[in-house]
């Protein structure tokens, strides 16, 4: 399913290339056009330059329903500033100029299915995305209607799994996934503060000895420097989203490079 | 008349037609899975049938009447029978699916009970059942309903439960969906939503229908002792989200001589960028978990609907309604705010019934449609109108 992308380093997806790097991987989630409409460009290259490894580009959507209240008012933010998937592609259209860094869109369905998912897919394929997050798609309908339509634009997308999800389907998820795993931390929305505890570490544990054929990455609950060491000990990598969209409402844009040290030190 | 008969109902994997499905993130799956394949099978269980019989009989009233409204029916020289859901317990048709659900929750083990609302109806019937059966109950209600729709506010809270404003977007009902189902993905184990609309993921637009599927299996057998035969010409019904609409039509739906009118809210016309009018404004999408029309934007973000009637004010249809739409099964009609209102004042001075604005979209269609003497028009008075005193009030300055 995935040899075109594993097939050399040549024609590699970036994100594949990024998963076979000997160490615990960074990503950092933030809202497309938030806090201003025309942020988007230099947050990523602020974010490569300062040592992260994966950056997903979060598609404002009126009505999130996975998300917590720090990404919904980034998200309602950002429409108003007048984002939209077509100013997001323009926005990034020259990126790869500028940055080699794995780049994720995540986003809910019904932006993308209004585009028309294969003009999306041919557009993340011009520009140089590396793959999608859409939460709101179910791993069933992909297969069924989409998934040849990624492969033929080389995009990998990224399935969830959560601490509900049982062996059997989490194995099906695996099979499907040409990348890695998203691993939800907890039964949640995004923006859970609370750290992990023993419930958490189980789960880690869990997945980790399933020895499933895709990597697996935290997201959801990571915040700061513990949590990010607590999930990788387990993952492959862990996401920060609602704690860096918090960040530049308080403090900008301009210290970015403050808050990447301050989870990677 | 000759309409090309196929499956209106839902299929085994959740649509009807291209509509339907369970668009949802992961961390629903258990949840709406867990459902998935437990509803059957427990509604079709003896005891649940006779349990949900009872309750509907000795708590909520039923069966509704069938009433031949006489006076209407001179007026506009045609045979008009409205179904009484005006005169269930809470007021409106609302606590047909509260009461399945409630059953269908303490079948699965659940102790604590979520649900939406927008102007109250749903969220009271909720509450009811929830007291019933001595369950937690919060409801989600948008910081803007909450405002306009305070006696409902009240009912809730004297009937145990926790109202909860829901602050996000536009702070109505779709925002207060949205909190509920964020609510449920926080708390995946214990909790069952109890969704008031033929919306959301399946089998969500199955159950409700089928539970207010008993509105048409009435029809049937009262119109039979009226009339002499089961099928009406025309069954009529508002549409929001469209769960009444669903109960009305559901035993009619492959009855080829039965035609079926669905009425939406036309808010100030429905060209006038202040509507509700989801089958004229709407586009194929994806909304609270399933594929369906909706109002949106050009980039496929959720617009907000406007309709004087807070239960019509719903940017989406359910599966079933647009399968309906899109095959031409039903025909669609918009109503204004002011057909609506004229219409239900209608209603009160021809036949002392003060209606829910909602019911009063559907009563508006006589004036702009004529129907044949002999033919027999049933149309569901999904609700009752005290609720909705302080704008008749307001509207024609009582």
């Amino acid at each position: 399913m995935d040899s075109c992308l594993r097939r050399n380093d040549k024609t590699m997806n970036r994100i594949n290339k990024k998963l076979k790097e000997d160490k615990k991987l960074l990503s950092i989630y933030f809202t497309a056009g938030y806090p201003s409409i025309n942020d988007t460009v230099s947050i990523i290259q602020d974010l490569e330059k300062n040592g992260v490894d994966m950056i997903e580009i979060g598609l404002p959507f009126s009505d999130p329903l996975a998300d917590g209240s720090t990404i919904q008012a980034s998200s309602t933010q950002a429409l108003k500033n007048g984002m939209t998937s077509e100013v997001l592609f323009n926005q990034l259209k020259d990126i790869r100029q500028s940055v080699n860094i794995p780049l994720i869109i995540m986003g809910y369905f019904n932006p993308i299915y209004q585009y028309g998912v294969e003009a999306f897919c041919k557009k993340c394929q011009e520009i140089g995305i590396d793959g999608l997050i859409i939460p709101d798609l179910p791993v069933d309908v992909y297969h069924e209607k989409y998934q040849t339509i990624f492969e033929k634009y080389g995009l990998i997308n990224v399935f969830l799994i959560t601490p509900q999800t049982s062996d059997e389907r989490i194995r099906y998820i695996d099979s499907i996934s040409n990348g890695f795993i998203y691993m939800v931390s907890s039964a949640s929305t995004t923006g859970a503060q609370s750290g992990f505890g023993e419930e958490q570490t189980q789960y880690f544990e869990r997945i980790g000895n399933m020895n499933l054929n895709n990597p697996q990455i935290v997201g959801f609950g990571i915040s700061n420097n513990q949590t990010f060491t607590q999930a990788t000990q387990y993952a492959k990598g862990a996401i920060i989203g609602s704690a860096f969209v918090k960040h530049v409402t308080n403090e900008g844009v301009n210290s970015i490079d403050k808050f990447v040290k301050s989870v990677l030190n | 008349m000759t309409k090309n008969m196929e499956n209106y109902n839902v299929n085994e994997k959740g649509y009807y037609g291209e509509f339907g499905g369970a668009y949802i993130p992961e961390m629903l799956y258990p949840n709406v899975e867990e459902l998935r394949q437990n509803y059957l099978k427990v509604m079709a269980e003896p005891e649940f049938q006779k349990e949900f019989n009872q309750l509907l009989k000795d708590y909520v009233g039923r069966p509704s009447p069938l009433y031949f409204a006489k006076r209407l029916s001179e007026k506009y020289n045609t045979k008009v029978y409205l179904k009484r859901e005006d005169l269930n317990h809470t007021g409106a048709h609302k606590i047909n699916n509260t009461i399945g659900q409630i059953l269908m929750a303490k079948r699965l083990g659940k102790r604590r009970i979520i649900a939406e609302t927008g102007a109250g109806q749903h969220g009271v019937a909720t509450a009811t059942v929830c007291a019933l059966m001595g369950l937690e109950c919060i409801v989600y209600m948008g910081e803007i309903d909450i405002a306009r729709q305070a006696p409902n506010v009240a009912r809730m809270k004297m009937l145990g439960a926790t109202v909860i404003p829901a602050l996000s977007g536009s702070r109505t009902l779709k925002d207060a969906t949205n909190e509920a189902i964020r609510d449920w993905i926080n708390n995946p184990v214990n909790t069952h939503y109890i969704i008031g609309s033929a919306i959301g993921p399946h089998p969500y637009p199955d159950m409700v229908t089928k539970f207010q599927s008993v509105i048409s299996e009435e029809i049937k057998w009262q119109l039979k002792e009226h009339e002499g035969r089961e099928n009406p010409d025309y069954v009529v019904a508002c549409i929001g989200g469209g769960s009444n609409a669903a109960g009305t039509y559901y035993h009619f739906l492959h009855e080829k001589d039965v035609n079926i009118i669905a009425v939406e809210a036309a808010g100030l016309g429905v060209d006038s960028g202040e509507s509700a009018a989801t089958s004229v404004l709407g586009k194929e999408g994806i909304i609270h978990g399933c594929k369906t029309l909706l109002m949106q934007t050009s980039d496929g973000q959720i617009t907000e609907p406007y309709s004087i009637s807070a239960g019509l004010d719903y940017p989406g249809v359910g599966p079933m309604h647009a399968h309906l739409c899109k095959t031409e099964r039903a025909e669609f009609m918009a109503i204004t705010d002011d057909d609506a209102m004229k219409a239900g004042l209608k209603l009160c001075e021809l036949e002392g019934i003060i209606p829910a604005i909602e019911s009063s979209h559907a009563l508006a269609i006589f004036e702009q449609k004529t129907f044949k003497p002999d033919d027999v028009v049933v149309v569901s008075l999904s609700g009752r109108g005290d609720k909705d005193l302080e704008n008749y009030i307001e509207y024609f300055k009582i």
